[in-house]
């Protein structure tokens, strides 16, 4: 399974890069695999403070609809345009030009996985 | 439910990479790769599908055909040796418990092809309506695998394994041939609103019959295509699903398919009378409806008044169409909200969405 190391995972599915400044949250190739063609990309508004485990937006593919989760709880400063006109970039390139949005941290990110224990957690 | 059934191809399906998912108890495979692609290989060259959950049920003898005629609301005993009907089996009250196709293969002898969900059900209610006609109804799904090709380029990739005469072979029509050397029922029907095939083969065939056309289908263009993009065809072609547009809560006259209750078959038949009604009496009506949003309408969203918020309806099958670009949908309305260009909304997850009624198939073969 393709995970890079240097990012963290949560439980539901999203990375977050915390080395960036400011970080950079979006889903995995796991969860964009079994989810299918993305068809509609529902991000929050910029500005927007989230919280870690909550819904903050919606992930909508030709089967189903998902709610996309903040790894981290924070302030959005920045949301990803062109996978808002085209959401197949989360499945061709989930890591990169796939990204969801940015965010500015509050304090730490708690409770994510690190990649080799994400991929444990997928069970491969 | 338990995935513990598992098509001849199983091990194909996992070789190709298929993501698999659990279908009325039977392991089949969703989509190989991208379901659109899929989609669009199905609309513009050909697709090949593992249908093999499908049920057949074999019913022969002198008074197969009277059998039929009492069971079915269609009428049987005019269709056509080596020819097909679509037709349904409905309860004494007139709801739907499955759609059907006929295949006539001899004056005495018919296959009923089931859904997968509802083969078990289909059978015994054909054993026990036929219990006072010269019919035997046997279950025989266990002797078949069910391979489609589908597509504009089916012709061309069955054509090329086969002495049979294709062009000849009308829509809704079934021969007995060999399609790369395996002995098969090729019927030219589908579920995809294109052209194509479906063979029936032995389940020890199926291995080969299967590599024979995806090496023949290769350079047409067909790849292998799963139950997703299976769904997102048929909602385009505007093709019912059971459990979805049709169940024992609905009834033909409400689904827009009343044609196929033949209600001047001179014998009685399981639910003339209550159908005779419903047929007077529809106050709701299949329709389908266009998003000009993204968000997509599905199964179970509440169809509301776009002004009043007043529910009118609700969502029967929804999904993003791969063809048309955009969300598309079948649902029952109120039959006085059901004429095309009627402005309705559907809640989509609290938000009223609007959706514009049009006429049915969204998409027809050029």
């Amino acid at each position: 399974m393709h995970a890079p190391q240097h990012l963290r995972y949560s439980k539901e599915h999203e990375w977050l890069d915390e080395a960036a400044s400011p970080a950079v949250v979006g889903i995995t190739a796991h969860a964009a695999e079994a989810l299918g063609d993305v068809v509609f990309v529902e991000l929050p508004e910029v500005g927007r403070a989230v919280v870690a485990g909550e819904p903050c937006g919606e992930l909508e593919s030709t089967k189903s609809v998902s709610d996309m989760y903040a790894p981290v709880s924070g302030e959005v400063v920045e949301i990803n345009d062109a996978v808002v006109e085209d959401p197949a970039l989360v499945n061709s390139d989930p890591f990169g030009a796939g990204w969801l949005f940015k965010v500015r941290i509050d304090g730490e990110a708690e409770g994510l996985l690190s990649a080799d224990e994400y991929a444990a957690f997928c069970g491969e | 439910m338990t995935t513990d059934r598992r098509t001849p191809l199983d091990a194909v399906h996992d070789a190709l990479g298929a993501t698999m998912t659990d279908f009325a108890g039977w392991r089949m495979p969703l989509r190989y790769g991208s379901e659109r692609d899929e989609h669009t290989a199905v609309r513009t060259t050909a697709g090949l599908f593992d249908l093999t959950h499908m049920g057949e049920i074999e019913v022969t003898g002198p008074e197969a055909a009277r059998a039929l005629d009492h069971a079915l609301v269609g009428f049987v005993s005019k269709i056509g040796i080596d020819r097909a009907r679509y037709t349904m089996i409905c309860t004494e009250e007139g709801g739907i418990v499955d759609d059907l196709i006929v295949y006539r293969l001899g004056e005495e002898h018919f296959v009923v092809v089931a859904n997968a969900s509802n083969a078990d059900v289909v059978a015994g209610s054909l054993k026990y309506r036929s219990t006072d006609f010269d019919a035997t109804v046997r279950d025989a799904s266990e002797e078949y695998t069910l391979l489609a090709v589908q597509g504009p380029a089916s012709t061309a990739i069955v054509g090329s394994l086969t002495d049979a005469d294709l062009p000849a072979l009308k829509y809704y029509a079934i021969l007995r041939t060999e399609v790369a050397g395996v002995p098969v029922l090729l019927a030219r029907t589908g579920y995809t609103g294109e052209d194509g095939f479906e063979l029936f083969a032995a389940p020890d065939d199926a291995v080969a019959l299967w590599d024979a056309l995806l090496a023949a289908g290769k350079p047409h263009g067909l790849v292998p295509a799963g139950l997703s993009c299976r769904d997102t065809l048929r909602l385009e072609a505007g093709m019912p699903l059971y459990g979805h547009e049709l169940t024992r809560d609905t009834t033909p006259y409400e689904a827009n398919l009343g044609r196929v209750v033949r209600l001047d078959k001179p014998e009685d038949f399981v639910g003339r009378e209550a159908l005779a009604a419903a047929e007077a009496d529809v106050r709701r009506t299949l329709v389908g409806l266009t998003s000009p949003g993204k968000r997509v309408p599905r199964a179970g969203y509440p169809v509301v008044d776009a002004d009043s918020g007043e529910r009118v309806g609700e969502v029967t099958s929804g999904a993003p169409s791969p063809t048309l670009g955009m969300p598309i949908a079948m649902a029952y309305v109120a039959s006085e909200r059901a004429e095309p260009g009627t402005r309705l909304a559907v809640d989509i997850r609290g938000k009223a969405e609007p959706v514009d009624v049009v006429a049915l198939p969204f998409y027809k073969r050029g």
